[in-house]
């Protein structure tokens, strides 16, 4: 018997207001294990590759993995599943906090919502008792005062909301879930809002998981305890300055882009960096259920406010990327993305971008209203991350839909630093080769974590390779690639794998669901879900030319710093990386497909 | 002279930046040594940038970067 599994989804019609149970499909948990591979083929299956994102017709799906709510360390993630209305791809953004681990102790794998309500409503899950509850009084509150209001309605329920972004559906809209944590990319919170569905609150009664042999488990968990906290980046590195500790790094090796990737150094990046985090601003850390790292930070701001502080990306997103050496304001802007329910990461790259606009006379001092888009102005990325949110203005709104639209509509997109339309971060792919190409190739558009090639490129985990050269990178990515889609559907946090490989998630999945994979079995359904992203992007209209750089990455070269005069090889990587992968004009041969079992998608 | 930048637990008890008068034939080893800092601990050690080892001969001018293992983002 398969285990670790609840064998129960929630499905959830707004239009009809109609909430039933239904037994979920094994065999395709089996097959996709859960998280991001299972709700992948859930919604392919349900028919929404070809739908309107913002319609009734497109579904999100909310769901765990197989480890999530078990004794493993970091095994409390959940993935939001959904067709993305700022890629028209496939999106799937995942989040830690407790909410995701909490829905799987009230019993259920994944919630499907599909339909749109008459007018705002929020969601309650007391184990098997579902109730929809109307949401009037709470549209057009903030994130962290709806999350306040509904504990207090809702004592001891764990609370997933949109802001004002999602609700005003910009396609940089995320969903947060106990109080700083995101479902950040891909504009899933716009997809939440225009089902006009406020929050989700969830409140369990069950504390555990019944894995498939629980001694096992528990051997195999410990074992990866172990190992995290022995491990110098888990151990040590990350728990005592976050992710933030990569500003030095990335910058000193020259592949910090700055100023909308126009150079690649910033002398300044020291002022917002992990260690003048630690000694100016942090209050204290903070972890995810169950994760021994505790990577997350809690900041003081200067007017006395402790918040939920950045990580890496906004960091450098709202740093070097905007010219902004000021630290202050980098903890402010991140803060109001939080409260109104925005990308962390697109929406800091689209102001980026508005500031070269600005730079460039294409954006006026009077689509400004009073704040000018100058690079390094404090006062630009708090106040244009509030607009954005609430959609204050015509260019705020414009903003709010991502770098690729406002570029595009100064009739300039090759200003927009993105992939697919979402936004590219924080690591110049021009001075790491390898991270270019999993850039390039992800199934959701720009993204880091989905092929996290800095880990052996820049910091030499598993093994250094050399950030410069392109021999064998195309099969680094394509292992990458394979191995996260494992870990992100298992329901575990990707920061695991700096300490814990393949053999690692094997043991813990066997122990947890009885299937019994090697290290090359277990690699091979991360490579069945990375084709199945694929074909729902085939099947979304995705063409071979979409897996493309930006101009400015893929022609100029670096002009400045440490890594100055290197340029992208990704003509050279990415027919080396199709080839690996079995693919011809960016899609899976039929071969492959049926390698892969992925037959019926032929 | 050679500039040494030193980051994350590398900076406790010690300054931020370094700088070391250069000899010709130093290597990293002349750089750490008198730091404290044993070559084990160092996870990257970059000079202007590049990855290297404590054991790469110096030039005037070289820039050092120092990690302990850190993390990712
Ligand atoms: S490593 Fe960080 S993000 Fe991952 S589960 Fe732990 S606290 Fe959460």
């Amino acid at each position: 018997m398969v285990t670790s599994y609840n064998g129960e989804v929630l499905r959830v019609n707004l239009t009809e207001r109609i909430i039933n149970t239904e037994p979920l499909d094994m065999e395709k948990a089996v097959k996709y294990i859960g998280g991001r591979g299972l709700g992948t083929r859930m919604l392919l299956d349900e028919g929404c590759a070809t739908v309107e994102p913002l319609s009734p017709e497109n579904k999100l799906i909310y769901i765990t993995g197989p480890m999530t709510g078990t004794a493993v360390p970091t095994g409390g993630r959940y993935m939001v599943v959904t067709k993305s209305p700022l890629t028209g791809m496939i999106a799937c953004s995942n989040s830690g906090g407790v909410w995701g681990a909490m829905l799987k102790y009230a019993g259920w794998d994944a919630i499907v919502v599909e339909g749109k309500a008459d007018a705002p409503v929020y969601l309650e899950i007391n184990d098997h008792e579902v109730t929809l509850h109307d949401a009037s009084d709470l549209w057009g509150k903030k994130s962290l005062e709806t999350e306040s209001i509904l504990k207090e309605r809702h004592t001891g329920y764990s609370v997933l909301n949109i802001g004002p972004a999602g609700e005003n559906q910009a396609l940089l809209a995320a969903i947060m879930n106990d109080g700083d944590r995101a479902a950040g990319r891909s504009g899933v919170g716009a997809v939440m809002g225009s089902k006009n569905l406020k929050a989700i609150v969830v409140k369990a009664s069950k504390t555990q998981i019944d894995p498939h042999d629980a001694d096992a488990l528990r051997t195999a968990a410990v074992d990866c305890i172990k190992k995290l906290r022995a491990n110098g980046v888990t151990g040590e590195g990350l728990p005592t300055f976050g992710t933030a500790v990569l500003v030095n790094i990335i910058n000193n090796i020259g592949a910090m882009p700055t100023k909308n990737w126009q150079e690649s150094y910033y002398p300044e990046a020291d002022s917002f960096s992990g260690e003048t985090m630690k000694d100016t601003s942090l209050v204290k850390n903070h972890a995810c259920h169950r994760c021994p790292i505790g990577c997350g930070r809690v900041v003081k701001l200067q007017d006395g406010n402790v918040v939920g502080g950045p990580e890496y990306e906004p960091l450098w997103a709202y740093g070097a990327n905007c010219g902004n050496s000021d630290l202050d304001s980098i903890n402010k802007a991140n803060e109001v993305c939080n409260e109104m329910g925005l990308d962390a990461i697109s929406t800091p790259c689209t102001i980026a971008a508005a500031m070269e606009l600005y730079e460039k006379g294409l954006i006026t001092d009077e689509d400004c209203h009073g704040v000018p888009l100058k690079w390094g102005s404090k006062e630009a990325i708090v106040t244009w991350t509030e607009w954005m949110g609430l959609g204050s203005n015509p260019l705020a709104k414009l903003m709010a839909d991502g770098s690729y639209r406002l570029c595009e509509h100064y009739g300039v997109p090759e200003l927009s630093m993105s992939v697919k339309k979402q936004e590219i971060p924080a690591y110049d792919a021009r001075a790491i080769q390898g991270i270019g190409i999993t850039y390039a190739t992800s199934n959701r558009g720009g993204c880091h974590v989905r092929g996290y090639m800095i880990s052996p490129e820049v910091l030499g985990l598993p093994e250094q390779l050399d950030r410069e050269t392109v021999e064998g990178k195309a099969q680094w990515a394509k292992i990458f690639q394979d191995l996260t889609s494992v870990i992100d559907s298992m329901g575990m946090c990707l920061f695991s794998s700096f300490a814990l490989g393949a053999p690692e998630y094997a043991a813990l999945l066997n122990a947890g669901t009885g299937t019994n994979y090697d290290v090359n079995g277990l690699l091979e359904v991360g490579d069945r879900i990375y084709n199945l992203e694929r074909m729902f992007n085939k099947a979304a209209g995705m063409k071979p030319e979409d897996d493309r750089l930006p101009k400015r990455i893929a022609e100029d070269e670096i002009v400045n710093g440490p890594s100055k005069g290197m340029s992208s090889k990704i003509k050279l990587t990415l027919p080396q990386y199709y080839e690996a992968r079995g693919w011809k004009d960016a899609f899976p041969t039929e071969e492959t497909l049926k390698r892969l079992g992925l037959e019926d998608l032929i | 002279m050679i500039e040494v930048r030193l980051f994350a637990t590398f900076r406790e008890g010690r300054e931020k930046i370094i700088f070391v008068d250069y000899m010709p034939g130093m290597t990293g080893y002349d750089i750490i040594e008198p730091l404290g800092i044993k070559e084990e601990e160092i996870a990257i050690f970059l000079i202007n940038g590049r990855h290297s080892k404590a054991g790469a001969v110096l030039n005037d001018g070289s820039v050092l970067a120092l990690f302990p293992p850190v993390g990712g983002g």
